[in-house]
Parts: structure tokens; C-alpha cells; sequence
């Protein structure tokens, strides 16, 4: 922003506008606002000039100007008020009104066309109506009905602009022109990915949430009251919207529509899950009344997740707590602390999570507390721990705006980050390079100047030879080694054996593709790293994430705009979670439990006496419990039944509990396992702060009471720890917080009252009216020595190799539409509309070559299980290898992976396992054993 | 193996009350079919790599060798080129050229006759043609109306496939049909060897060797009096100090999208002296000092593309023009991209739609780059002005105005054809020198320029033809010169909805009083008397805030026929 500023007449008053201002723009800070229709005041969103209902008079031109559009000069002389330029606006609201449906059919009767019709009393127009489009009702989340289209192109923007999902386009010509989805398809038949950015943009209702559009069309974005929050679903931490209405016939209150907010991360983005996924919470299956084991039954998944009372019965509050506490504590008396464990969940909030960890560590008395972090990044942490001493981000993803270069490696954002996907898609188009290093092709590949397709779990070998080319080529930042890094010399040394020419058979990356990428990041003003579980889950997920560490300190690419190193997190709070202390070998904000200082400080803030040793992991918590070293176990939110690698295994385990209680909204399948289930409350019905992936702190909010007898979870915690005789007095969620800032120092100058009425500070924050820093360890490391760390990798196999029996290569992850292991997204009726049947995902040649055809159903097998279930056709993933999602319990990808650990991280490999493909229905073959 | 499900056999049972939906086979939206993908990879292979800019020639491609963009192949097109679909359809059905057909569709017939219905080609009888053509047509060929193919002088006019012919009847399209006559007749134009036998590329050769520099080439145009003959009329020196103000890499586009209805001069000097013109445009480059040289020409001049290609080739065999510093592109049915800026776009690979000005082309253009566009014809008397100096061409006017006009003059007319006549020539004078009105006609009124000009009556015959003046106080302009002379045989509304009509068909759609304006205009103009309140209020919002000189220009018809000739629309 150059800061200049320029000065003109504006309906007759001397006014400034500054460099990149336009005349709406200043009028509107002047107090006028110039009726728009396809000029959106939002961030992201580009003025067109199009719709012609800005135009304003300037002296001396002959025709009108667009204000939205055009920016004033100096001593230009400008009339938004006369005859002549609010003739023309109404002129242009006449010819549209036209073709409108008529007032009472109206798809939004809240539209902003209807109020600036209203505001320039336009009522009915005089011009003779023209054929109208029929409505294309063929996607289950929104209703399009383009009789209502005004041509505005708001939602083409939308989506090629601002989400860069690249769906709708304005086709044909003159007054034939219409929106269309890809070749003019019916929305649902496109590849449109329902981020619903076109509905928030739509400025006439002719794109709609379906869920506000009644059968005839009729629709309305009225809503009784508003209520700010974030996102439940993924670790990007979207700030929305919740629009409540009462329900006439109940009186009930319900999330008739969500939009996105301005949020530092989101800019009023969402995505499907979390503009269209929220009506979990009034499912049916909905847990409102706690439930009691009854004697005698089996414990497994044997029941209908619909219907506890098969194997439940109903209990009071009073009792449920009685039987949950007394259970954990006579394990705790009888069989020591150690007997019992905890997992506490990345979907709730800091507030839950730091009570939850007190829980286990004061109340059972042993560290043995962790969460799903440890299934997603456990090991991208470990690394970042030991190099640079901070387990967080050092930049957030919207730093990208200043990149010249992105690598996105081993992460699939379109579908499990997508509007942190919708930043690196945007820097893609205004002309930084996108470097995407993926075994599978992923749908950036499309904006991506280089995708390196390796060979599944070969990332060591081919970081190790760009790093090669670095240190070869004297491509490293000497001056910033010197001042930053330590160990470059043991890792030069040890980069000697890796060139590009011999790592290029094990990667099946060419020596030339390496080295020019390698050239890129390098040489770049500015590149940034992201990574996803591509590169954690791997027995050598600290490895990789080591190798991505030196990559970036060799070459200077972290501590400045546009740089760093960003591990995208999974959860919508497995950063908070995670720095609340929900992990084995740490207390709050990364303390270390065998650290005696941090026992002292910790033991006195809670008063009480605290085990010093680490404990144990999720997986090693299975094994313990098999070994029958573990007997009871408290699970909130969690679900390992299917979540846990081998979840056979697990399920062996939590079906052997003497004592299971299962905190959660729904009966997953772990709480199929339970003694005793205990109703929760859904993220919309309660308060809590959340930290995303950016580092930023931000403030959910309660919209909603939780149904029937649901209680909200730290309550449920607390009556939990009072009947282990904590006695514990929180008030409130902000109470737990002002706790937790005695812990956290990282959460210094951040109050709950600055959540409240700012919604968001990042961080570290240095003072108390700071937003939070964005960019972070631009001088110093926090590690002992204040240096960045460079540990030497070597390239190891996988645990398990392909071989004759087992030829394939099995990944697990998620896909758009579902979250985790589908206890949210598949009680959600667009959710599990768009994808309601889980897939193996393959590549053409597999299939023909398998002599069965994509929609078949095939038997995927491994050593540890095997599943039925139908293939996709899905050219992107390589030859060879095969992609299941973990969310759909009819054919649980976990029975089929690896629980083999990465040493450092303790995370399994889910990402890669030997497996069989046959068609359903055949004989077993007798594998060779 | 083990199997502990610890369920005994039950089968899981799915959490949520779906179940109804069935799994995708495929990932969302239309997949790539493997037969036209590789279709479509054989065929761009002499064109790796592949750009951006290119996609309207690469349909083109499509189009000619299918003779339709069929949903797979434009899905292959789109992956080719790593673009979303929407953006590849957005773009092939902005164009009339193109026929887009998807899954389950018929393709369009073999041969397809596109008749004239400009106005000199409707006064000839076109709809006749056309209802007669249409009733007998056999199965393999269809017949469409399509705007002014730059034939009014020998209209009606009308095309088979893209053979582009005056003079047409019912049986001469039969027969051409029949016979499958789909391509152009080259024309008898000036070879290289000839021009430069006169004395041709000299001018050029002497500029590029040091004998003026642009400054003083721009004064002598300025000095002659040069103006846009496009339509515009801005002064071409000055147009040259605009561009040249920017920094580099500049660019140089040539207009050759002579969509004006009623205009055929452009095509007039193309098809005898085409190197007088490439000589033109390689000084204008060489005075904007361009990187590269557009020339948009509209795909209904076929024989013109070809045989600058050829002569293009020619200069890059004898080294006057590097090889590939020339590039010709096809327009493909599309009259709004004669506006400069949706020329650009279209040249980019886009829609034709015009943009937003400030900026002016001349600062941000092609590519974002400076850009100078220039007609056919502004550049084609270039070297003959720099030969014979400035005062020869700016004498050539009358009555103080500068230079030589090309009128294109059609309608009730003797001898209707191109006129080389002064500036500020009148209709009057025009129709004597075509000969006169056509036998059993009486001058009632014309176009003075164009579909865009306005209509005058007779009574106003004296009025120079030149830019600006007493036709501009009038609310008409002479444009592209284009003057259709019509009679007492012909109806002043009826002209006014052919016209109107135009530009419904044209408009570009990208803003509502274009878009939506000619839509409720021509509704209008067709019931009933004309309610010329509602019009008129109309036309004003159209004239202020259309963003082009499409949707600027198109009430001019309407507004003047309600002045002129008010007996025929009450």
C-alpha cells in the first residue's frame, strides 16, 4: 500500500480517497452507500462492474461509471445523487426485476437484489418478461433456481476466484448467458465440491442452502438470532456463523443455515462439512439420556448404533457418575494408578482438554493421557521438538500470500484442509510456484508447476537428494546457518551418499526433476513447506519431517513473510489439545513430566503429587491393556474402535476393559464397548476456545442447549474428578481458562475477555492489545542453545513391504465429506448424501488388470484383516497402490493397517501396509505362510 | 488369520439414516473418456506445448475436423490445457462458430448454410432464403441465420460451410450443398513479387534502417490526419505516443473483426492489396517497437486468414518478419470482439468480453502489456503516406476534412460496392457515385454508419459523412463508414428490429443494460406502437451505463427512427 492519497468531489464535498480506493469505497466511508449488486464488500471478491447498479456521474465523461470499479483522481468531480445516475440505477433494478419470480415465490425474500429493489422503490417492472430456466434441485446441499439469476457473475467469482474450486462458469452469450456447472450439468452431476461459497455470494437467492428453499422454491435467509463461532471439523479453524430460527410447530431452536465469518484464517470461506454439515446434532441417534451396561452381554460392535437399549439401560445422572467414578476408582486403589488410562479428544475445546489431562494425571495419578494427535502428526512434533523446540507452526498458511514457491508434501488439502487449500490455490494462479510432492495426485495438481508423484514412503530419500543438490550446488544460506542452524557440517557429510542420480530408482523421481525443485526452493525469495500425514504416518514419519526441518533451515526459508514450516494439523483442536497437555510425556504448553522443574510447578498449581515418569501412547495403551497392565480407561470424544491401526487389536483391547466409560454424543463404536456411556454435548452447545493450526486462539460459542438430559463436557469431567475427591469449584469454561493461563505461558496476554469481544489472538502474544504473531522464531529458536537443530535422516523401508501375497500398496485417510470415523459426517444428511458408501480407491490399470470394472465390489486383505467393498476408479492414485477411507465402519480400513510405530513419534503406519486385492465373492487363495 | 471383531459375526451396522445412496464408481463430475482424449492429444501434438491464450484455436481444430466440439473432446481439451471445464465451455459456447454438443445430443448436420439477415441482406430477401432453404433442406445440411458476413454488396449473402458468397439464391445454396462447396474461393489479390515490384516494404525497410525515427513518423500522421478507420476515429499518431509512453514488452494488434454491419472495406483491401496493409502493420509496429503482431480476423473471412498466413509466410521466408512475430488469429463468430478490448481478450483465449476503461488498452492491453490496436485500413495507407507525404492524404478531404474515406455503401442501389471518396463526403453524393438508387426505389433514409450510426431520413442527405460534426449533433456517427441507403419500399421499424435484433444476438451478455436492454427493446419494438416514453427512458439508461459501445451505441436506431421517422412506429 503506497499510502498516497488523492482529493476529488464527491456530491459536492471536497473528499480523500487513498491509493487502490474506489469511489463506492469512499462514498461508503463517507456515509453513502451506492446500491451494488455484483460487488461484494468482502474480502477476496474482485469488482466487476457488471450488474450497472453502482453508476455515479462523472464531469466531463460522457458516459456513467461503475463506482465499484473505478477509482477516483485527483479533482475529479463525482455526483452519486443526481437525476441522471440514479435513473440509470433504477433503470438497471427495473430490467432485472423483469424476470424475477414474483415477490411471493421469491427463492430469498431476504435477498439484497429484493432490498435495494425496496430501497429504490422498485416494486414490479414495466418491461415484458422473458422465458425463465427451469430449477435444478440435483444437489442434495443447494437449490439453484436461475430464474432468479441477475448475471451478477458473484458466484462465478466465488468459485474460480475466492475458493478456486473452478466449477461454475458463465457460458453462452448475451441474454442466452447462464451459469452453468462445468459443461452446463446439473449441479449434483458436476464436480462441484459444495463449498457453498456461490450460495453465501448469491445476492438474489437463486443459488440457496436446500435447507432454507421450500419444494416450491420459496425460500428466506431469515434468522431469529445469530450466534459466532467456529468450525467443528478440521484443524483450519473457520470462523461462522450459526443462523438460528425457532421451529413454529416445537418451538425448538435449530441451525437453519451457516456462513462463514471473517476470520483470519477463513476470510468468510468454509467448506462443505462446515456450511453444510451441522445437522449431526439433531439426529436421532443423538445420546440424551446416560446409559448403563446391562449385565451379562458381550461386549463388540454387535449392536445398532441407533439403539443402545439393546445392551444399555437408561440411568440417572446421579447414578451413571456414581457407577463411572466408583469403576475408575477401585481400579485406581486395587491395581495402582497405572491401571488406568485416559483419551481425551481433539474436538473439544482447551478448556476440556486441560480438565481432562488434570483428570488423568491428579485424579488417576499417571501420565497415562494422550489423543488422536498421536495418529496424526506425533511425529512431525517429535521433530519439531527436538530442531527448533516448538511443536507448533512458525508461520501460519495464509502466509502464502507472500511466497514465491509453496511445497505441499504428503497432505491432500482439497479434501482434509480445503480453504487453507483455497490460499494455496489462489498464490498458485497469482504466480508462485506450487511444488506438491505426493505419491497420489491430488486436485492441485492441476494449479501445481511441479508434482512430484515419488514412490509411496520414499520421501526420505528424495528430501535427502534435494538437500543433496543444495549442499552440491552451494545453494544453502551460509549467512543463515551461521546465525540460526547447528549440525549442517554432520549433515553435509551425511547428505554425500544421497545425490539425485542414486536416489532416483528408490524415489522414481528423475535426477533432473529433483534438482530443479530442489533449485527452486533454494533460490526462492520466500517458499514455504507444508506437510500432512502423508509424511507423519510413516514408521519413519520423524525422519521425514527432520529432513523437511533441514531443508528449510539450510536454506533460510523460515522466520520471514512468505516462509516456514507448517505441519497442517488435523483436528479442528489437536493443537489445543495438544498444548493443553493432552500427552503422555508432557504437562501443559510442552513441559516435560520427567523435567523436575516442571513436576514442582505443576505438582503446586494443582496441588497435589504427580507421577514423573512419561505415560503411555495410544497404541502402547492397546498393548498394556492386552498385557493386562491397563484395566479401565475414561474415552471422551474419542474413538478408537476405529481409529486405532489393526483395530481388530483395539477392539480386543477395549472389549477386555474391566472398566470403560465413554463420554460422547454418539454410541460409536467404542462407546459399543462401554460400561457406561455418559450424554455429551455437540461443539454448537457449548462455550470453549479453540486453537487452530495458525496458532490462532479463537472462541466458540454456544448456540444451542444440548438435547434431552446432554450435559456440556467439562461439567461432565468435573462431577467425574469431584467423585474422585478432587473437589474442583470451575464455574465456567472461563474460569478453567484463567487456570489454564497459570499454566500456559503461551497463553500470555491472551484473556478470555479479549476472546470474547476480539474472537481471535494468535499465539505468542507480546501484548495485551496484539493480534498474536502470524511469523514466529524470525531471531532466535527456543531451544537451549537458540538455534535451529539439522539431524541427519536415513532412508528406511517401510515395516511392510509389498511381496507375492500381499502386492499392493494400502494408504488410509479421509476424504472431503467425512470427518475422522464418521460418528459427526455420517449422521449428516448432505454429508452422507454426497458420499454414502465407502470406496478402495484405484487406478484403471489395477482394476482391468483385476478383470473387475469401476461400482464392483473387491476384497481388500492384509495380515491383519479384510474388508468387502466397492472400487472408485481414481486415476490419481498410483499403479499399485490403493487408497481406503477410515470412516465407514462397514468396511473399517483400520482392520486392515499397520500398528507398527515410529520410534520417536510412537504414530502408526497408516499410510502404508501390504495388501490383496480380489474380487468379492472369490475363493480365499492360501497365502503362503 | 485373526479375525477378533469381538461381534461374533454380526455385521457392523452403519451410524446416521442414510444408506439409500450408492458410492461413487468415480470421483465427482464428468470423467475423461479415454477414446477422445486420445482424439484430442493426436491432434494438439504439433502444438505442444500448449498455451493458454491458444484455446479458441484449438477449438477451431476441434471444430474443423469434427464439425463439432463434442463434450469429450472439449473434456480432454480442458485437461490438455489444465483448465476448469466450465472455463473451456464458458469460452466455446460465447462463439456462434462453435457447436458444442454433450452426451445424448445430435450433432449438428454435415454442412451447415448460414444466411445473411444484416440489414442490405434482409432488404435482399434473406428471410425468403432462409424459410425456403430451411422447408427443402436435406438431412445433412441445416441452415442458420448469421449476422453481416461483409457482403452487402452483393447481398443477400450467405455461407456453406466456410465458402462465403454474395449474390445467393434458394438453388445456387442447393446446388452448393449438394456439391459440398464448403470452402472459400481464394481471391486474385497483389503478390509479394508485385508489390514489392512497386516499390513495396521500402518504406518499412528505410524506418528499420534508421531514416526516421517514431517521433517523426508520428508527426506526419499526425500531419495527415490519420484517424481510426475502425470506427472510432482517434488520431493513430497520438494513439503511438499512448503506447509508447508505456514500457515493454509492447504489443501490436491488428483489428480485423470487420463485424459492422454494412462494413466490407477492410475485406475490400485484403482481397486486392494485402501487403500494402502487412507493410502498414509491420511500420506500426516498428513504431511501438512491439514484441509481437496480433491480427484478430473474423472467421467469416476464411480466404483472408489463408492468405495472410501464406503472405505472412512469404516476409518470413524473405526475411522481413521473423518467423513467428506475426500471429494470425481466427475469430469465431463473435461481432462484440470489433470492440478493441474484447478483441484482446479473445485473443487471450477468452469470452469476448470488453473491459472496464481506465485503463485504456494503450496502457494495460494484451497480456497486461501496452498495447496499440489499429483497423485493416488505418494501417493500410501507412506506407502510402509516408511515400507520398502527409499533405496528400490530408488533402484528399473536403470542406476541412482530412483524407480519403472508404465508404462501404449498400442498399436500394445501381452500383452499391466500396467508395473512395473524401472525408465528409455526403449520402447524396455517395448514392451518384453507386449509380444512383436501384430501379423502382426513392431515397427515404440510411444508415450513416453502420448498425451503430443511427437512422437519418433523406432529408438529412446532405449531412458530411465524416466523425464528429453536424452527424454527431444529430446523435448519429459515421463509424466504419458503413452506409446502407434504404427506400420507400422499406420499413423504417422494421430496419430499427433488424437492427435491434443485432445486437440482442451480439450483445456479450457481461452487463444488464446491454443485456437485458436489447432484450426488452426488441420485445417492445415488436408489439404494437412503440411506447416511446418507456423506450425512451430505456435507451438513456443504455446510452449511460452500458460498459461498451455495443450496448452505448445500440439505442441509437431506436431513438432516431423515433425522431425521423415517428409515422412508422405509432
Amino acid at each position: 500500500m503506497s499510502g498516497s492519497t488523492i482529493k476529488f468531489t464527491l456530491d459536492g464535498r471536497e473528499v480523500e480517497a487513498t491509493d487502490g480506493e474506489t469511489i463506492w469505497q469512499v462514498a461508503k466511508r463517507e456515509g453513502t452507500t451506492i446500491p451494488h449488486l455484483c460487488w461484494k464488500d468482502a474480502p477476496g471478491y474482485r469488482a466487476d462492474g457488471n450488474c450497472r447498479a453502482c453508476m455515479v456521474e462523472i464531469e466531463g465523461e460522457r458516459v456513467l461509471a461503475a463506482s465499484c470499479v473505478r477509482a477516483p483522481s485527483e479533482g475529479m468531480v463525482v455526483n452519486s445523487q443526481n437525476e441522471r445516475s440514479s435513473n440509470a440505477r433504477k433503470m438497471v433494478i427495473e430490467l432485472l426485476m423483469a424476470d424475477q419470480p414474483e415477490r411471493e415465490d421469491a427463492h430469498d425474500d431476504q435477498s439484497s437484489f429484493l432490498k435495494w429493489a425496496d430501497a429504490m422503490d422498485v416494486d414490479v417492472s414495466r418491461f415484458p418478461r422473458d422465458t425463465s430456466p427451469k430449477p435444478d434441485i440435483s444437489h442434495p446441499a443447494m437449490a439453484v433456481n436461475l430464474d432468479a439469476c441477475i448475471h451478477c457473475n458473484l458466484c462465478v467469482r466465488a468459485c474460480r476466484e475466492v475458493q478456486v474450486n473452478d466449477v461454475i462458469g458463465m457460458a453462452f452469450r448475451g441474454p442466452h448467458e447462464k451459469v452453468v456447472f462445468d459443461f452446463d450439468d446439473p449441479m449434483g452431476a458436476s464436480t462441484c465440491v459444495a463449498c457453498g461459497e456461490c450460495v453465501q455470494a448469491c445476492p438474489t437467492g437463486a443459488l440457496m442452502p436446500a435447507t432454507i428453499v421450500d419444494e416450491e422454491g420459496r425460500g428466506s435467509r431469515k434468522a431469529d438470532r445469530q450466534v459466532d463461532s467456529i468450525c467443528p471439523y478440521c484443524g483450519v479453524g473457520c470462523q461462522i456463523t450459526y443462523n438460528i430460527r425457532k421451529d413454529e410447530k416445537t418451538g425448538q431452536d435449530h441451525i437453519a443455515f451457516v456462513e462463514g465469518k471473517g476470520g483470519p484464517a477463513n476470510e468468510n470461506r468454509l467448506c462443505v462439512k462446515g456450511r453444510f454439515g451441522f445437522d449431526y446434532i439433531t439426529s436421532p441417534e443423538r445420546l440424551t439420556k446416560p446409559l448403563i451396561r446391562k449385565e451379562g452381554l458381550p461386549k463388540g460392535l454387535n449392536m445398532d448404533p441407533a439403539d443402545p437399549l439393546t445392551h444399555f439401560r437408561e440411568a440417572s445422572w446421579e447414578e451413571a457418575l456414581d457407577v463411572a467414578a466408583n469403576g475408575l476408582k477401585n481400579i485406581r486403589d486395587t491395581k495402582g494408578p497405572k491401571a488406568l488410562a485416559g483419551f481425551g479428544s481433539a474436538k473439544c475445546s482447551n478448556e476440556e482438554a486441560y480438565l481432562f489431562q488434570k483428570l488423568v494425571r491428579v485424579g488417576f495419578g499417571s501420565n497415562n493421557v494422550d489423543h488422536c494427535t498421536r495418529l496424526c502428526h506425533a511425529s512431525s512434533v517429535a521433530a519439531l521438538m527436538e530442531t527448533i523446540g516448538s511443536g507448533a507452526v512458525t508461520a501460519p498458511f495464509t502466509a502464502v500470500r507472500d511466497s514465491d514457491v509453496i511445497v505441499v508434501i504428503g497432505a491432500n488439502p482439497t479434501e482434509n484442509h480445503p480453504v487453507a487449500a483455497t490460499y494455496f490455490k489462489q498464490a498458485a494462479k497469482r504466480g508462485a510456484e506450487l511444488i506438491i510432492l505426493d505419491p497420489r495426485g491430488t486436485a492441485m495438481k492441476r494449479y501445481a508447476s511441479h508434482m512430484l508423484q515419488f514412490k509411496n514412503g520414499a520421501d526420505v530419500s528424495l528430501l535427502n537428494a534435494m538437500m543433496n543438490v543444495i549442499v552440491e550446488e552451494g545453494l544453502y544460506d551460509e549467512q543463515y546457518i551461521q546465525a540460526h542452524a547447528e549440525g549442517f557440517d554432520k549433515l553435509k557429510d551425511h547428505l554425500a551418499d544421497y545425490s539425485p542420480e542414486a536416489m532416483e530408482a528408490i524415489c522414481g523421481i528423475a535426477a533432473d526433476e529433483i534438482r530443479t525443485v530442489a533449485r527452486k526452493y533454494a533460490q526462492a525469495n520466500a517458499a514455504i513447506i507444508f506437510w500432512g500425514m502423508g509424511v507423519s504416518q510413516h514408521t519413519h514419519g520423524t525422519d521425514n519431517a527432520r529432513c523437511l526441518i533441514s531443508l528449510a533451515l539450510m536454506c533460510g526459508q523460515t522466520g520471514r513473510a512468505g516462509t516456514g514450516l507448517h505441519p497442517l494439523r488435523g483436528q479442528n483442536n489437536v493443537q489445543g489439545a495438544s498444548d493443553a497437555g493432552l500427552i503422555p510425556m508432557v504437562f501443559p504448553d510442552y513441559s516435560a513430566v520427567v523435567d523436575e522443574k516442571n513436576l514442582t510447578k505443576f505438582e503446586k498449581l494443582w496441588d497435589a503429587k504427580l507421577d514423573p515418569e512419561p505415560g503411555l501412547t495410544v497404541v502402547e495403551i492397546v498393548h498394556a491393556i492386552h498385557d493386562g497392565a491397563i484395566n479401565g480407561m475414561y474415552i471422551l470424544g474419542e474413538n478408537p474402535a476405529m481409529s486405532d491401526p489393526d483395530v481388530n487389536h483395539a477392539r480386543a483391547a477395549l472389549a477386555k476393559l474391566d472398566h470403560l466409560v465413554v463420554q460422547d454424543i454418539f454410541l460409536t463404536e467404542t462407546a459399543m464397548f462401554a460400561d457406561v456411556i455418559l450424554p455429551a454435548s455437540a461443539w454448537p452447545e457449548k462455550n470453549g476456545t479453540v486453537s487452530n493450526t495458525n496458532r490462532q486462539v479463537q472462541m466458540g460459542r454456544k448456540a444451542l442447549e444440548a438435547p434431552g438430559e446432554a450435559r456440556e463436557d467439562w461439567v461432565i469431567t468435573c462431577d467425574l474428578a469431584n467423585r474422585l475427591g478432587l473437589g474442583w469449584t470451575y464455574d465456567s469454561p472461563a474460569d478453567v481458562f484463567a487456570e489454564m493461563k497459570l499454566a500456559m505461558p503461551s497463553l500470555d496476554n491472551i484473556t478470555w475477555d479479549r476472546l470474547i469481544t476480539e474472537d481471535v489472538v494468535a499465539y505468542p502474544c507480546p501484548a495485551p492489545d496484539h493480534p498474536g504473531e502470524d511469523i514466529v522464531f524470525s531471531d532466535r529458536f527456543p531451544t537451549a542453545s537458540g538455534l535451529g537443530k539439522m539431524v541427519p535422516a536415513k532412508v528406511l523401508p517401510p515395516d511392510e513391504t509389498p511381496d507375492a501375497d500381499y502386492p499392493f500398496i494400502l494408504s488410509t485417510g479421509r476424504q472431503l465429506e467425512h470427518w475422522h470415523t464418521g460418528a459427526m459426517t455420517r449422521r449428516s444428511f448432505v454429508l452422507d448424501a454426497v458420499n454414502p458408501e465407502p470406496v478402495v480407491q484405484m487406478n484403471v490399470a489395477d482394476i482391468t488388470k483385476l478383470g473387475v470394472k469401476a461400482g464392483d465390489r473387491v476384497r481388500v486383505t492384509t495380515r491383519r484383516g479384510e474388508v468387502e467393498i466397492m472400487v472408485r476408479q481414481d486415476d490419481q492414485v498410483p499403479v499399485g497402490a490403493i487408497f481406503i477411507p477410515f470412516a465407514f465402519v462397514e468396511a473399517a480400513a483400520n482392520l486392515l493397517t499397520n500398528a507398527a510405530l515410529d520410534p520417536y513419534g510412537k504414530i502408526p503406519e497408516f499410510k502404508f501396509c501390504a495388501a490383496k486385492v480380489e474380487p468379492a465373492g472369490s475363493e480365499h487363495k492360501v497365502a503362503a505362510e | 488369520m485373526n479375525k477378533h471383531t469381538g461381534s461374533d459375526g454380526f455385521k457392523p451396522i452403519r451410524p446416521g439414516r442414510g444408506g439409500k445412496g450408492k458410492g461413487r464408481a468415480f470421483p465427482k463430475g464428468r470423467q475423461l473418456d479415454p477414446v477422445a482424449d486420445q482424439e484430442v492429444t493426436t491432434l494438439l501434438d504439433a502444438h505442444q506445448p500448449l498455451q493458454r491464450d491458444m484455446l479458441i484455436e484449438y477449438l477451431h481444430l476441434v471444430q474443423d475436423k469434427w464439425g463439432y466440439l463434442s463434450a469429450g473432446h472439449l473434456a480432454a481439451l480442458a485437461n490438455a490445457m489444465r483448465l476448469p471445464m466450465a472455463e473451456v465451455y464458458e469460452v466455446a459456447t460465447f462463439y456462434h462458430h462453435f457447436d458444442v454438443v454433450k452426451e445424448g445430443e445430435v450433432a449438428p448436420a454435415e454442412i451447415t448454410i448460414r444466411v445473411c439477415d444484416s440489414l442490405s441482406c434482409e432488404m435482399a430477401g434473406a428471410q425468403d432464403i432462409i424459410k425456403a432453404l430451411g422447408a427443402n433442406a436435406p438431412d445433412n445440411v441445416r441452415v442458420v441465420h448469421g449476422p453481416c458476413m461483409g457482403l452487402c454488396d452483393v447481398a443477400p449473402a450467405a455461407a456453406v460451410g466456410h465458402n462465403y458468397v454474395g449474390n445467393v439464391s434458394v438453388e445456387k445454396l442447393t446446388i452448393m450443398a449438394r456439391d459440398k462447396a464448403v470452402s472459400p474461393d481464394m481471391p486474385a489479390y497483389q503478390s509479394f513479387e508485385d508489390y514489392k515490384a512497386e516499390g513495396g516494404y521500402k518504406q518499412l525497410q528505410a524506418l528499420r534502417g534508421g531514416s526516421q525515427t517514431p517521433e517523426q513518423v508520428i508527426d506526419t500522421l499526425l500531419e495527415a490526419g490519420l484517424k481510426g478507420l475502425g470506427g472510432a476515429g482517434f488520431p493513430s499518431g497520438q494513439k503511438w505516443k499512448f503506447v509508447r509512453a508505456g514500457s515493454g514488452p509492447r504489443y501490436l494488434c491488428i483489428n480485423g473483426d470487420e463485424g459492422e454491419p454494412g462494413t466490407f472495406k477492410d475485406r475490400h483491401y485484403l482481397h486486392t492489396r494485402p501487403h500494402q496493409f502487412l507493410e502498414g502493420m509491420l511500420i506500426a509496429a516498428w513504431g511501438v517497437d512491439a514484441s509481437a503482431a496480433y491480427i484478430y480476423m473474423r472467421d467469416e473471412y476464411p480466404a483472408v486468414v489463408q492468405l495472410l498466413k501464406d503472405e505472412i509466410g512469404k516476409l518470413e521466408a524473405g526475411g522481413i518478419v521473423p518467423a513467428g512475430y506475426v500471429h494470425v488469429r481466427r475469430g469465431a463468430g463473435a461481432y462484440i470482439c470489433g470492440e478493441e478490448s474484447a478483441m484482446i481478450e479473445s485473443i487471450e483465449g477468452k469470452r469476448g468480453l470488453p473491459r472496464h476503461r481506465p485503463p485504456y488498452v494503450a496502457q494495460v492491453g494484451l497480456f497486461g502489456r501496452p498495447t496499440l490496436v489499429h483497423n485493416i485500413e488505418t494501417v493500410y495507407w501507412m506506407p502510402q503516406i509516408l511515400e507520398e507525404g502527409p499533405d496528400w492524404f490530408a488533402s484528399q478531404g473536403k470542406d476541412g476534412h482530412k483524407g480519403p474515406r472508404s465508404y462501404s455503401v449498400s442498399g436500394r442501389l445501381k452500383n452499391p460496392g466500396v467508395v473512395l471518396a473524401p472525408a465528409g463526403a455526403t449520402v447524396n453524393e455517395l448514392i451518384g457515385m453507386c449509380g444512383g438508387m436501384a430501379d423502382g426505389h426513392t431515397f427515404k433514409g440510411y444508415l450513416p454508419g453502420g448498425a451503430s450510426g443511427g437512422i437519418l431520413p433523406a432529408s438529412k442527405g446532405d449531412v458530411p459523412l465524416d466523425f464528429g460534426g453536424e452527424l454527431a449533433e444529430l446523435g448519429c456517427f459515421v463509424g466504419s463508414h458503413a452506409i446502407v441507403v434504404m427506400s420507400d419500399k422499406d420499413s423504417m421499424r422494421d430496419a430499427a428490429v433488424n437492427l435491434l435484433k443485432f445486437f440482442e444476438d451480439e450483445s456479450c451478455g457481461q452487463c444488464t443494460p446491454c443485456r437485458v436492454g436489447c432484450e426488452k427493446a426488441v420485445k417492445l419494438m415488436q408489439s404494437g406502437p412503440w411506447d416511446e416514453a418507456l423506450l425512451g427512458e430505456l435507451t438513456t439508461a443504455m446510452a449511460d451505463a452500458s460498459i461498451c459501445g455495443l450496448g452505448q451505441a445500440a439505442p441509437n436506431p431506436i431513438r432516431t427512427v423515433m425522431t425521423h421517422f415517428k409515422e412508422d412506429v405509432s
